[in-house]
């Protein structure tokens, strides 16, 4: 690059820097550049979780000053009905929706893995769902799953099978939340792509020879090497699925009627943990309690996390790079 | 593996019949609630509940779409949702790669600290924030206005940040170290040579910023109050509530809604499959 001995030369040329005013030079400049996440955190993420434990040990409504109450609002959450059916719908879809799921896009990977022609226009397909919003995705599986008109129970109809009642059954919602999950697995599957991808061919190879066939290469090559991908997968889905809302927010909004508090679907089946949050801060403004709902939601996060890495840590095979 | 007596040759043909039946059988289902979604639109709301589903509307109802641009203001809609769509792409393109080069090309101590809180930031659900998030831009008399929705993107978010030093990572130290010694200012560095040579990843960002923000319900729905700033997601919610029954016009503002994004993917396809198989190498 002939043109860089060009660029102006500062009058303190590196090399003549002692190593200790480079060092500090290092320093500012990559807090320089660092500033904008710094103060992003500072302002976004560490004051408002400050701000959550102080507002979760308050009685606020937005109008008046924050009262404190102490732990007032903590003892109001335990037991409570909508706490513990938010909670117990949200363990759904983190013990039986996420392994769903995950094995899932495991399998559209290992479709997509496999050679054919076409494969492009194919992978474009199977991921193209994902593209639509989520908001827009939720609103079509209404209509896809309605249970007169809907394609799926005409579908059904046309091979004799009687499809159950998706949207107003409480045993088939959350089904149903996680048959749309799996349309959208598009992004998860193309990460297991490129893991499945990045096995190098000559393992297989020598289970070949070995006489290895292709169930056995599956579980003792294919899986140990993508297994921090699947841990990866497992952790972002558990956060993931303690968030869930969106897609039930929007499910939820056909079941209430206009202008009322945020539902939570046909006998609460769809109640997730955030959405009763969402209903407590923004529909009935109880700002403190929410924060004590939120402050719990984050601990419970955290622990669960902590345990399943340290749980996935002992199944994980790391390769020697 | 390439014995070719008649047996193996047959059992081939037969595998490959059977996969590709598979992959098309399953296209067709991923592929069909889409088709289903325009075909709806372009129906008369008589036409929906008839059995058997008729897939090509006789007579398409193209005044489907006119009446939701009546009905609702989406014209607007989209305009406000590619205000808050763009300006974030902006504030993300302009502070990601100094945050990435920061953790990744400049050697000092703060990079070992930061770039693990970065990552640990991503595991805090955005619930927990949103509440006091809230209240604060209610204090500072923000709220229904567009700061809340695109000022936090000039500030860095952290899978963009991990997707950027990923791909940092995989430029030649040389050049930078190079230009450190013919004397270029750290800031010249980054905007002459490492910006150039990250226009991949910074599309990639680009384009998925876009998306999040184009389908971002949350925010709206919690900091736009007037329907005038709505954004498409929230404006579609409200008009929920007014055409319930209504599906083809629900179906024809779903189509309005997610056109844009699948024109775009089909844009950018290579850089968003990178970019999202990226994350796969988290290691």
């Amino acid at each position: 690059m002939s043109t860089m001995t060009a660029v102006k030369r500062t009058d303190e040329a590196p090399a003549a820097l002692g190593a200790s005013r480079r060092k500090r030079k290092f320093f500012w400049l990559g807090l320089l550049f660092a500033s904008p996440w710094i103060i992003g955190f500072l302002a976004f993420q560490l004051y408002p979780i400050c701000s959550a434990f102080y507002y979760s040990l308050t009685d606020y409504n937005m109008f008046k000053e924050p009262n404190f109450i102490g732990l007032k609002n903590y003892r109001d959450l335990v037991g409570n009905r909508y706490v513990r059916l938010g909670l117990s719908n949200t363990m759904f879809m983190v013990i039986v929706g996420l392994p769903v799921l995950i094995s899932f896009a495991m399998i559209m990977a290992l479709i997509m893995n496999t050679r054919a022609k076409g494969m492009p226009l194919f992978r474009t397909i199977f991921y193209l769902p994902n593209i639509v919003p989520v908001m827009a995705s939720a609103l079509l599986f209404l209509w896809v799953m309605n249970s007169r008109y809907g394609i799926v129970n005409s579908a059904l109809a046309s091979i004799g099978i009687r499809g159950p009642s998706w949207l107003n059954d409480p045993t088939w919602t959350k089904p149903t939340l996680i048959i749309m999950d799996c349309w959208r697995c598009g992004s998860m599957a193309v990460i297991f792509l490129a893991a499945l991808k990045s096995v190098p061919n000559n393992l297989y190879e020598a289970a070949r020879i070995d006489g290895a066939n292709r169930w056995t290469c599956f579980w003792r090559i294919t899986i140990p090497m993508i297994s921090p991908t699947i841990q990866f997968q497992f952790i972002m889905g558990i956060i993931s699925m303690f968030q869930y809302f969106s897609q039930a927010f929007v499910f939820n909004m056909f079941t209430g009627a206009a202008g009322q508090a945020t539902g939570g679907g046909p006998a609460n089946s769809l109640l997730f943990y955030s959405i009763n949050l969402y209903r407590e801060a923004f529909d009935y403004l109880h700002m403190g309690y929410a924060s004590a709902l939120a402050v719990i939601l984050f601990i419970i996060v955290m622990i669960v996390t902590f345990i399943s890495l340290r749980i996935s840590d002992k199944m994980v095979t790391y390769d020697v790079e | 593996m390439k014995h070719t007596s008649p047996a193996a040759k047959a059992a081939r043909i037969l595998t490959g019949v059977l996969k590709y039946a598979m992959l098309i059988g399953l296209s067709f289902i991923f592929i069909m609630p889409l088709v289903w979604m325009i075909s709806t639109s372009l129906k008369p709301n008589q036409g929906l509940f008839v059995t058997p589903i008729e897939w090509i509307p006789k007579q398409p109802q193209w005044e489907n779409y006119v009446k939701i641009f009546r009905q609702v203001d989406f014209a607007q809609y989209i305009q406000n949702t590619l205000f808050t769509s763009l300006v974030p792409v902006l504030g993300a393109l302009l502070t990601t790669p100094m945050i990435a080069y920061s953790i990744t090309l400049v050697p000092w101590k703060g990079a070992k600290i930061i770039f693990p809180l970065i990552l640990s930031t991503m595991m805090i659900p955005w619930q927990v924030t949103q509440v006091p998030l809230y209240i604060t831009w209610s204090r500072l008399h923000l709220l229904d206005t567009y700061f809340p929705l695109v000022l936090p993107w000039f500030f860095g978010t952290p899978y963009y940040i991990y997707l950027m030093r990923q791909f940092m990572k995989g430029l030649p130290n040389s050049v930078i170290e190079a230009a450190r010694i013919d004397g270029a200012g750290e800031f010249r560095i980054l905007t002459s040579i490492v910006y150039p040579m990250c226009r991949p990843v910074l599309t990639t960002i680009a384009v998925l910023v876009f998306i999040a923000c184009w389908n971002d319900l949350n925010g709206p729905l919690i900091y736009l109050q007037s329907s005038s700033k709505y954004t498409i997601a929230v404006g579609l919610k409200s008009f929920m509530l007014a055409a319930k029954t209504e599906w083809e016009l629900l179906m024809a503002a779903n189509t309005v809604f997610t056109v844009p994004l699948i024109v775009i993917f089909f844009l950018a396809q290579k850089q968003f499959l990178n970019g999202i198989s990226t994350t796969s190498g988290l290691k």
